[in-house]
């Protein structure tokens, strides 16, 4: 007996030896949040709910290799892993195959896939890479050379046309830059390069783009075309009220006039089901794995680890108010689901892939340590 | 080296403290976002709550008016007149249709469509605007009704509907009484707003336009139900929430009996005219005729153009209701109400006596009122200038009386004014009297006016529904019941049965030896020597007829010339009024034949007809009128 449970105590020992509790605590109730929802939001039927659960299995045993490997070897393949990714994007710019107008996938006989989804830890890695590699020399022409390599792919990307990562990695680039100690003055210049900027960028955007940005200064504007997403998950959001309308019992969700209720728009679901009360928990559930990941950040051995930890945690911070904020009426209305809850595989197994991350630094740091 | 690693770890630790400020005020800026977010979301769920839950509601919520059967209509012996059937209808949207003549045209591929169809279609929408759906098509079969359906698709503003539709199984018997209903139009829309009822009439498409459905549309429409619809973003209905259950429409049973009706209607055979017939002890309308009439079944799904044409623009005038709306002088059958007020005012007895030279004139006076008859009737008094119709002896008595006397004891008997009858568009006709000449012309009345006025000719109009009440209020021995074609509403909810009862709308007091003097010189009219013995021969019962003819004036303006045509149009009219049996009238009638001649001889064939039906349910055989009836005698 005393054998096999200590037998059990081992395995269970190295299974969780490089795996860090508080923010697999805080991640799961996410996840569990977004399963609950999900189930709301597909009118009480399990097949999306079993698929999102199968998501899961595979976006955590990814997490679990990752937080395995130590940093040091994580930094080695930074590189190839961004040259890769810049290859594929490149593919998909002329092989990619169109899916509601956007070219987005890249079809490699075995598998579909979506590059500009690598990138989103690709472009981190990268840069922290960089940042490290020339830590004691650090000059603006690295900051420029590092804005060079944030810019090659996501202008590749804004071309598919998918201003959701887009967006999404110039947020994680950004904060790398910020982290390694970009000088206020030199942000303050680029913040007015991209208002000068603005009119190009704005002619560079597709019509349906514009006509989003345009729609969220005033939604009625076009209330049945590009208003309505905005305009019904708004009143979804405000008809759910202090303590929602109840798990399952949301009208405006399962009367469908929420469109992707399931992915983008799943918090406008769990808002109107669980109200103010509902939301000011969502907050404090992300806020914990932000904290934690921020502390792993901030206690983390050396720049690499720090600087990708932090731009982890931050762009993790990102699609969360992004996402919310679009949902809310805030924000235009961009294709960035609800991290750890909407559904979907791809965006599940990006985001435990840089969780894994995360922990491997934590880990790795305290066995170093002890 | 100890030096040197102490600079690197103060570097280091230099580094780090630079990196955690950053870090720092990196949280700093996702609390202050994650807080932005939270106060967005206060606003919407705390303060604006109630707004966003209102429009969430009227996403979900949609009411559906779902609309009440309308009221059927039957005969006295529970004959149906009108009812509903259920049917399939192609319906167009007009407001979501793009382009209506593809719409139609590919429509047309699938189902039927002739240009008929397209004409009505086109009316309809003129009238009814973008109010809802137009049907393009009705009582479409069962395959046509899957074809579509196959089809669907392709078609988003039309729908396929299954419908109660109005039906009036006599076609056009009765058609002036029932009228029909239609779809409704602005001017509908405006008078239902008006009088507050428009709530009740959400979802339905028709109303009652004339006739019975128009009178009686309150008591026929019902009350409209309401669903509370739960919808989808599509509009498609998921769920019924509650619903309010419409409340049919009352079921009208009409003192009119179809049978007798159809003998009447038949009886007039190619003449145009009207015909009431009267329970005298009630006032309920046993039969109502307007002569042509039409078939109100084209006229529920819109009437095409072609038919309306047709119908509006005939000679025969068959959508005017003669009987309610035709007004012409009474002539002759006017002689028995002048001889009432001759004795109720005491200014003849039954033994005064004229002698009569065929004509009347009046103390300076040249000219000579002339009676029908050259070289007059001898000694007449009143009971034979009655049977004989001696227009020599009323003449006399029009003077004697004066304008004045004979308004206001005539009126008694409902002349000159409108009778109440419960169906809508009644006319007055005209009792003259020197206040209405002095009003209507500003001229004084000359004594010369009233001579012609005895006769029933002058200023004198009646419609045949006045004349028929009066006749009744006369069988009936003075006492009025207000004349009414719906004897029983049947309410739809309760089951409960309420009774039009006989209504006195006044009684006039007649002494019983005068009425016992007219009424019995009314039978002898039909007895041998009278003017209408022919009509009157053989009749197993004691038969109350008086003749008359009203004078065709000439051919009104904008007439269509017609040669063959002008002769007949300018022939008098024809009428008799008639009750029956004369010591216990069962029935009064008024018959009123247009360019008929002479009323003993077209006339009182078609009251003999309806009477011997009505009391010994005799079937009329011959339904030719007999032009060639000489032996009858004038009027």
């Amino acid at each position: 007996m005393t054998k096999v449970t200590a037998m059990i105590r081992r395995v269970w020992k190295n299974l969780t030896a490089y795996v860090d509790g508080p923010l697999l605590g805080g991640v799961m109730l996410l996840v569990f949040t977004g399963l609950l929802t999900l189930y709301s939001a597909s009118d009480g039927s399990w097949p999306r709910v079993l698929a999102q659960i199968i998501n899961l299995g595979v976006a955590l045993a990814i997490m679990w290799v990752v937080a395995n490997v130590p940093p040091q070897r994580l930094m080695r393949v930074a590189v190839p892993l961004y040259f890769l990714g810049l290859m594929l994007l490149v593919g998909v710019a002329f092989f990619g195959e169109v899916v509601n107008g956007a070219r987005r996938w890249l079809d490699l006989g075995v598998t579909r896939i979506q590059p500009s989804e690598f990138m989103k830890v690709g472009v981190p890695l990268m840069l922290a890479w960089y940042f490290d590699k020339n830590e004691a020399t650090l000059r603006l022409r690295d900051y420029a050379i590092a804005t060079l390599l944030l810019l090659v792919p996501v202008g590749l990307i804004v071309r598919q046309p998918d201003l959701g990562t887009a967006v999404l990695i110039t947020a994680s680039g950004l904060f790398v830059l910020f982290l390694a100690g970009l000088s206020w003055k030199i942000m303050a210049g680029l913040a007015l390069a991209a208002g000068a900027a603005a009119p190009l960028l704005w002619s560079l955007l597709h019509d349906y783009q514009r006509r989003r940005i345009l729609t969220l200064l005033d939604p009625m504007q076009d209330p049945l075309g590009a208003g309505y997403h905005t305009i019904q998950s708004t009143i979804a959001v405000g008809s759910g009220g202090g303590l929602g309308k109840g798990w399952m019992a949301g009208t405006q969700s399962h009367l469908e006039f929420i469109p992707e209720r399931t992915t983008d728009f799943i918090f406008a679901v769990y808002s109107e089901e669980f109200g103010l009360l509902g939301n000011t928990i969502l907050l404090l559930m992300f806020t914990t794995v932000i904290a934690r990941g921020l502390v792993i950040s901030a206690n983390a051995p050396n720049l690499f680890s720090r600087l990708i930890a932090g731009a982890i945690t931050l762009t993790f911070f990102t699609y969360a108010f992004v996402n919310m904020g679009m949902v809310s009426g805030i924000l235009p209305v961009v294709g960035v689901p609800l991290p750890l809850v909407s559904y979907g595989g791809t965006s599940m197994v990006t985001l435990m892939l840089g969780f894994g991350i995360l922990m491997s630094i934590q880990t790795h740091k305290r066995l170093l340590q002890t | 080296m100890a030096r040197n690693s102490k600079v690197e770890l103060r570097n280091t630790e230099r580094e780090l403290r630079f990196f955690r400020v950053r870090l720092a005020i990196a949280a700093g800026l996702v609390l202050l976002l994650f807080l932005a977010l939270l106060g967005r979301f206060v606003h919407l769920q705390v303060y604006q709550h109630e707004y966003y839950q209102t429009l969430a509601e009227q996403n979900r919520i949609s009411l559906v008016p779902v609309v009440p059967n309308r009221g059927l209509i039957l005969d006295r012996n529970g004959e149906v007149l009108a009812h509903n059937y259920s049917a399939y209808t192609l319906e167009i949207d007009p407001g979501a249709a793009e382009s209506m003549n593809a719409t139609i045209d590919a429509l047309s591929e699938l189902v039927e469509i002739s240009p008929r169809d397209r004409k009505r279609f086109n009316k309809l929408q003129e009238e009814v605007g973008n109010r809802g759906s137009i049907p393009i098509r009705t009582l479409l079969t069962d395959q046509e009704a899957a074809r579509f359906a196959a089809n669907r698709y392709r078609f988003p503003s039309v729908e396929l509907r299954a419908r109660l539709f109005r039906h009036y199984p006599r076609g056009e018997v009765a058609s002036h009484v029932i009228g029909y209903i239609g779809r409704i139009n602005d001017k509908d829309l405006e008078s239902l707003q008006a009088t507050g009822n428009w709530a009740n009439y959400r979802g339905s498409d028709y109303i009652g336009k004339v006739g019975l459905e128009h009178s009686y549309e309150q008591e026929l429409h019902g009350t409209t139900g309401y669903e509370q619809v739960e919808v989808d973003a599509g509009g498609r209905a998921i769920r019924t929430l509650a619903r309010t259950a419409p409340v049919s429409g009352n079921t009208l049973t009409l003192a009119l009996d179809i049978r007798l009706q159809e003998v009447a209607e038949r009886a007039f055979g190619e003449f145009r005219g009207a015909l009431v017939a009267i329970e005298p002890a009630t006032g309920g309308v046993l039969a109502f005729v307007s002569r042509p009439g039409y078939d109100p079944n084209l006229f529920v799904e819109g009437i095409d153009p072609q038919n309306w044409e047709a119908l509006n623009d005939s000679p025969d005038k068959p959508l005017t209701n003669r009987a309610l709306r035709g007004q012409y002088p009474p002539g002759s059958t006017f002689k028995p109400f002048m001889a009432m007020a001759g004795l109720e005012l005491n200014k003849r007895s039954p033994s005064f006596t004229i002698s009569d030279p065929g004509y009347f004139t009046l103390p300076g006076v040249s000219h000579r009122w002339r009676d029908w008859k050259p070289g007059g009737h001898g000694v007449v008094d009143m009971r034979k200038a009655i049977v004989i119709s001696c227009d020599t002896y009323f003449y006399g008595l029009a003077n004697e009386l004066g304008i004045d006397a004979i308004h206001n004891v005539i009126g008694r008997f409902g002349f000159g004014r409108p009778t109440g009858i419960d169906v809508s568009g009644e006319l007055a006709g005209l009792l003259p009297s020197q206040e209405w000449k002095w009003k209507r012309f500003k001229q004084k009345w000359f004594a010369g006016d009233t001579i012609s006025v005895g006769i029933g000719q002058g200023y004198n109009l009646t419609t045949p529904m006045q004349l028929a009440f009066a006749t009744a209020v006369l069988a009936n021995d003075g006492v009025a019941y207000r004349p009414h074609l719906v004897r029983q509403i049947q309410d739809a909810l309760s089951g409960e049965k309420r009774l039009v009862e006989p209504n006195p709308v006044f009684e006039f007091k007649i002494r019983p030896e005068n009425l016992q003097l007219v009424k019995g010189a009314m039978v002898a009219v039909t007895a041998t020597g009278g003017t209408a013995a022919r009509a009157g021969a053989g009749a197993p019962y004691q038969f109350a007829g008086k003749t008359g003819t009203a004078q065709v004036v000439g051919m009104k303006q904008g007439e269509k010339y017609d040669e063959s045509k002008v002769a007949e149009r300018l022939r008098d009219h024809a009428l008799f009024i008639a009750f029956a049996p004369a010591d216990n009238p069962k029935i009064a009638l008024a018959v009123l034949v247009e360019n008929g001649g002479h009323g003993g001889s077209t006339a009182a064939p078609i009251a003999r007809q309806v009477i011997d039906y009505y009391l010994l349910g005799k079937l009329p055989e011959g339904m030719e009128p007999k032009a060639d009836d000489e032996g009858d005698g004038h009027d």
